[in-house]
């Protein structure tokens, strides 16, 4: 009888969206279905929309209560930003834009039937799907790093939101003196210049509040992977003695006991704080689902010119979880850039049109070096059909010439603007 | 039958020169979204740190300003790095799309 009644007001909350919350009911299908409402899966919603004139129907299907950009959330670990200063929620993208919002897990794809198995147990049939997954972090790959990063001993904080949180609690933890080591995989990985700004953010809090700690980079790459010599002018003249970088630190294992990292050649390393970036691959319903075809399964290829996965028809996949053209990082403005050109030819096919044969990216990337200095790295990608791949424009984009508070001004304005440009 | 058929035939020149609007429009639409991450959609940006607002802007001046940054004559922090990315049509579609709408 309990039961039974249990039973009855879950159907009723059901009925009623729980109470009159976010989730709608969940449709049997759609025009348009997006997997991811990050920079990627979100913008593509979004455009889809604004690009048909409100004419094609799409549903967004995001475990998440809210967005929480990657992209400053270095700041919160250095303390000059919140977590919620970093936040937005899905609200818009449903009230303004009539985006569907099915607070869900996907947890497979049927490539055959086109539909979407949710983690709820429903389904959503498509005629476009849109896969943006983001990336797996494989904490499985080095020995110890699962373990250690349930124990609390080695978060990464790659994907911002709680653990951003918790990484900023150990450093305000640590005694004065401590050491933070920051260890970097091998790329390909989310946001190349993202390590690194971390370490400038966690130098300028120590340099402020722990001046006799350090910051130890560990990077399995030979040299830094972005931005190289603006970043190691500020660690030279900004943080003299504070930061220390060592390339060719490729882990093996994590001894969450002892605190050690330890390496393929060189002498182990121990720290108060360890935050290990882990390796990475597509998120894993990319994988599951057989569209990561590339790279023994790690990336999944696409035709450039419309994002559609070489795997899969009617099936377009952007974002970090691709196998990127020469030069194009795995960004979230790319994943943003990404969403509009794969958004405009999925509107094109659905209205019988042919898609642009001449698709553009664009790319800027901000780091910021203290609580207001920034750098960027920018570029320009053009579509070359001769070829089948983006190729960097000759003489477009370039670096700063060095850190300014003008350049964290603009830093501050892109975000806004990302975020309004990706979420309504 | 027969009727039917012509006008379908009478309706073709149309239909066709509609469609191939609705597809460049598309496409322009699609280039100028390469500016929204910075500019706003739409060219209608947030804020005020001094990014300019691209929407309804005379067509001139927006011509002329991206060739000020591609020459190196306007000076920018990225602008410069980026405009040299674009071709002089894609200058004059850009100013075309974004002065054609409103602020």
């Amino acid at each position: 009888m309990q039961r039974r009644s249990l039973l009855a007001s879950g159907t009723a909350l059901g009925l009623l969206g729980l109470g009159g919350c976010a989730t709608p009911q969940i449709p049997a299908r759609a025009r348009v279905v997006v997997i991811g409402g990050g920079f990627g899966g979100a913008t593509a919603a979004r455009y889809v929309r604004l690009l048909s004139d409100y004419r094609i129907d799409v549903v967004l299907v995001e475990p998440g209560d809210a967005f929480v950009s990657c992209p400053l959330s270095n700041l919160v670990l250095g303390g000059s930003r919140q977590l919620a200063d970093i936040t937005t929620p899905y609200t818009k993208l449903a009230s303004t834009h009539g985006v569907t919002v099915v607070k869900d897990t996907a947890a497979g794809i049927d490539l055959a039937r086109k539909s979407v198995r949710l983690a709820s147990g429903a389904s959503i049939g498509y005629d476009k799907l849109v896969v943006s997954p983001g990336v797996d972090l494989q904490l499985d790959q080095v020995e110890g790093l699962a373990q250690a990063h349930a124990a609390g001993r080695a978060l990464h904080a790659w994907k911002a939101g709680a653990e951003t949180v918790a990484l900023r609690r150990q450093l305000e933890a640590l005694p004065d003196g401590g050491v933070f080591a920051i260890s970097i995989p091998e790329a390909p990985y989310r946001c190349p210049p993202g390590p690194y700004e971390r370490a400038c953010q966690v130098a300028w809090y120590f340099k402020n509040a722990k001046p006799r700690s350090k910051v130890l980079i560990l990077d399995a790459n030979p040299d830094v992977t972005s931005k190289g010599a603006l970043f190691k002018k500020v660690w030279a003249e900004q943080y003299p003695g504070l930061v220390e970088y060592r390339p060719q630190h490729k882990l093996t294992e994590v001894d969450a006991r002892s605190g050690t990292l330890k390496f393929e050649v060189q002498e182990d390393v121990k720290a108060g704080v360890l935050n290990v970036i882990p390796p990475q691959r597509a998120g894993l319903v990319a994988v599951q689902s057989g569209l990561a075809n590339l790279v023994a399964n790690h990336w999944v290829g696409v035709n450039y010119q419309t994002f559609e996965a070489t795997a899969a028809p009617d099936v377009h996949v952007i974002g970090d979880a691709i196998q990127v053209a020469p030069a194009m990082p795995k960004s979230g403005h790319m994943a943003n850039g990404h969403a509009k050109v794969a958004a405009a030819a999925i509107v094109a096919r659905l209205s019988g049109w042919e898609p642009n044969p001449a698709p553009m990216l664009t790319n800027t990337c901000y780091s910021f070096v203290d609580d207001r200095s920034v750098i960027h790295v920018a570029s320009v990608h053009e579509y070359v059909a001769a070829e089948k791949t983006f190729k960097a424009v000759p003489g477009s984009g370039g670096l700063s010439p060095a850190p300014s508070q003008q350049e964290g001004s603009y830093a501050m304005s892109w975000a806004r603007n990302i975020w309004t440009d990706t979420l309504g | 039958m027969k009727t039917r058929w012509t006008a379908a035939m009478l309706l073709l020149p149309l239909a066709a020169s509609v469609h191939a609007q609705g597809q460049d429009a598309l496409y322009t639409r699609s280039l100028a979204a390469t500016c929204a991450a910075c500019h706003g959609t739409d060219g209608r940006v947030v804020g005020d740190a001094g990014v300019a607002a691209l929407a309804g802007q005379p067509r001139d001046t927006l011509a002329t300003q991206l060739r000020g940054f591609k020459a190196g004559t306007r000076p920018s922090t990225v602008m410069g790095q980026l405009s040299k990315g674009f071709s002089e049509t894609q200058i004059d579609q850009l100013a075309g799309y974004f002065s054609a709408l409103k602020p």
